[in-house]
């Protein structure tokens, strides 16, 4: 079985099994089960999730906690471009979707996907300010804070002061480099994970205290103007072709110069560093990758919940934050097949068992975190590995092995 | 926001205050951040669910409270019980983790934490709690400032404890073996000490120290099971800014933490006071590791 042609086809076949298994769930389910496409589209985004999370957490030895700032990102800035392309964003949220929106399917979709597009770039800016620029973004509001005090007590106008804070930040940013490129990313290990954790808190603590996008009663997005039972089906393709896009656009990272930068990093950054590799560029890049997946996803979770909770929906770190990273561990982390493996069981194991534990559901989930993290932390994938390492294409001596097992 | 800096400017005695309840609730903070260093320092693992050993030990004390005993006896009570808590899992959970990656550990205590938070929301429901203590208040700068007896009360208690607990590590032999661990597990090990018991006596005591914590907490302030991170997270705040194993600079940087944190709910409202918490701990960890960076170093 060492021959290396047998081991590529027998990856082929695992890989196309893959592919037909996954087709056949999305052709067959919303034909045969049409009352089943929210739970569809949900395991279509969770796979987004794991596989968003791996691209830091396996792949690059970064753990992120805070991955689920992006899906709130995304989710807010869509709903305010939908909303916001046709009524005053801050009264409509006042008066919690009273004056709820009358759109034409032409004028519904032109808002969605100006708003996916708009949380994605949002997600993205977000992902490049902190993770390299929260020093530089810190000093640029203490400078600006201090410009408009200054402009209040001598009598001018404050977007004076605003300019010129602006202006000392970018003159700082280009004349002083050590300031630049540090954010959440130069910090490794486990204080990265603690950072990130609250960076997610953090930005749930903000969305529910700030009136414009509705506060701690959170923001209605508008509703899908086809006929009934057409917004699953939508959500559900739109879900499904996220998906397939970010796997494929993974898989293509995965396989050039990026995957094998990102592995060096996780390998060992300080060698990475010293070797030429722009660490900094390809962690931003890394986080920004998984922030633009996570933004759409944020938009599109928003839709078709209808309803955006700042702490149970967007940046909801006590089920989505935890299950992405449970999710793509569980699958086996590191590996593009995993997270989608660990997504599927997790997604399918919770809609078949969940509301069977009435309330117990996530003294479960801790249980379920403390169990697989301790005894089984390789993942699904892992250990399957580990079992038949020949159908992954790496050579057994067996000689050696049958010694090593004696 | 503005307003809100021009009538602590107006009126000192406010500002007064505010920086005396925010220091008088540090002392609280420093508690569960010294436990945590113990916890870092010794086993090399981060443990995230200091917080809900604090939040657990409040509801104890609500317990007890409702019993009709007096509230200020739920402070050894939460202690003794959290002892054994942290004793159980030591022996079922964490010893497993502890010579591993520290990402394991993190989450697996990650994990716990949860598994601890939502027990709590079925065990004593979601609503906020509070334990009345029966004492007073003082009034000071002709009845401008208020101090409520029960916060200087917590304030002391806190001192105590960690009096006591210098004393503890520095005197007993279980403390001098838990140092000796700190410094070369390997060596003591070597030396006849028996690590795994030394292990196990930290996270349970660590867990103690946080239950006499959460005592009072209850008592001068307010408990929900969900509340727990916030407190891990200024925890690991403190031992960041303070370092492992200096007990003086945790207590400076908690009570400077209480009273920023006080300063910050009352300049921004009191609906931003959480996120100025985690807002601050990504400015520290950045803040630091940006001072190492120039050294190149990196934080670890």
């Amino acid at each position: 079985m060492s021959a290396p042609s047998t081991a590529a086809m027998n990856g082929h076949w695992g890989r196309w099994a893959g592919y037909g298994a996954i087709l056949a769930a999305a052709l067959i389910v919303p034909l045969v089960f049409p009352a089943f496409q929210t739970q569809m589209a949900f395991l279509w985004l969770m796979i987004v999730f794991a596989l968003t999370w791996d691209v830091m957490g396996g792949q690059m030895g970064y753990n992120s906690f805070g991955n689920i700032l992006f899906l709130g990102v995304g989710m807010y800035v869509c709903a305010v471009v939908q909303v916001g392309l046709h009524v005053d964003v801050a009264a409509y949220n006042a008066s919690m979707g009273a004056s709820a929106l009358d759109l034409t399917m032409g004028q519904y979709l032109t808002g969605l996907g100006l708003g996916l597009a708009a949380g994605a770039v949002a997600a993205v800016a977000c992902a490049v300010v902190l993770g390299a620029g929260v020093l530089l973004l810190l000093i640029a509001v203490i400078v600006i804070a201090v410009a408009v005090g200054l402009c209040n007590w001598l009598g001018l106008p404050p977007v004076l002061g605003v300019a010129a804070g602006l202006g000392a930040a970018v003159f700082m940013a280009l004349r002083v480099p050590a300031l630049r490129a540090h954010g959440l990313l130069s910090l490794r290990g486990h204080y990265f994970a603690i950072g990130t954790l609250g960076l997610g808190i953090a930005a749930g603590e903000v969305a529910s205290g700030w009136q414009f996008i509705g506060a701690g009663s959170g923001m209605v997005t508008p509703l899908y103007p086809g006929e009934l039972g057409g917004r699953e089906q939508f959500f559900n393709a739109a879900a499904f072709v996220l998906a397939v896009a970010t796997f494929f656009a993974l898989r293509r990272l995965y396989a050039g110069r990026f995957g094998l930068a990102v592995n060096a990093i996780r390998d060992d950054e300080q060698k990475a560093e010293a070797m030429g590799l722009p660490t900094t560029r390809y962690k931003t890049v890394a986080w920004s990758v998984a922030a633009v997946f996570m933004g759409i996803a944020g938009g599109l979770v928003g839709n078709i919940v209808g309803f955006i909770d700042p702490r149970d929906v967007a940046f909801a770190g006590a089920t989505y934050g935890v299950w992405m990273v449970l999710m793509a561990i569980l699958g086996g982390k590191g590996t593009i097949w995993g997270p989608v493996l660990g997504a599927a069981v997790f997604h399918i194991t919770q809609e078949l068992f969940w509301t069977y534990l009435l309330g117990w559901q996530r003294v479960a989930l801790g249980l379920l975190i403390v169990l697989i993290v301790v005894f089984f932390p390789q993942g699904l994938l892992g250990w399957v590995r580990a079992r038949w390492p020949e159908r992954f294409g790496h050579r057994v001596d067996s000689r050696a092995a049958e010694e090593a097992e004696g | 926001m503005l307003d809100n800096i021009q009538i602590l400017i107006d009126a000192p005695p406010l500002l007064v205050q505010v920086l005396l309840d925010g220091l008088l609730v540090g002392a609280i903070f420093a508690l569960a951040a010294y436990g945590m260093a113990l916890v870092w320092g010794v086993m090399n693992v981060i443990n995230l669910t200091q917080g809900d050993f604090v939040i657990l030990g409040g509801f104890i004390t609500v317990s007890v409270a409702q019993a009709g005993l007096n509230p200020f006896l739920g402070l050894p009570v939460a202690a003794v019980l959290l002892f054994g808590l942290g004793w159980l899992l030591y022996r079922s959970v964490v010893y497993r983790v502890v010579d591993k990656d520290l990402f394991i550990s993190l989450l697996a205590t990650f994990g716990l934490s949860i598994l601890l938070q939502q027990l709590m929301n079925q065990g004593f429901g979601a609503d906020v709690q509070s334990v009345r203590s029966g004492l007073g208040t003082w009034f000071a700068l002709g009845g401008l400032v208020t101090i409520t007896q029960v916060k200087v009360v917590a304030f002391a208690t806190a001192l105590v404890i960690g009096a006591l607990l210098v004393w503890f590590m520095k005197r007993t032999r279980m403390g001098q073996a838990i140092r000796a661990t700190a410094q070369n597990a390997r060596a003591a090990r070597i030396l006849g000490i028996d690590t795994d018991r030394v292990y196990a006596v930290t996270f349970a005591l660590n867990a103690a120290i946080c239950g006499a914590a959460g005592a009072l907490v209850v008592m001068t302030w307010i408990v929900h099971p969900y509340l727990g991170i916030t407190y891990t997270v200024r925890a690991f705040m403190i031992v960041v800014v303070a370092g492992l194993g200096n007990l003086a600079a945790v207590i400076a940087a908690a009570l400077g933490l209480g009273a920023a944190e006080n300063m910050a709910g009352f300049i921004l409202g009191a609906e931003f006071q959480l996120a100025f918490v985690y807002g601050l701990l990504v400015v520290i960890l950045v803040w630091r590791s940006w001072r190492l960076a120039r050294e190149r170093k990196v934080l670890r």
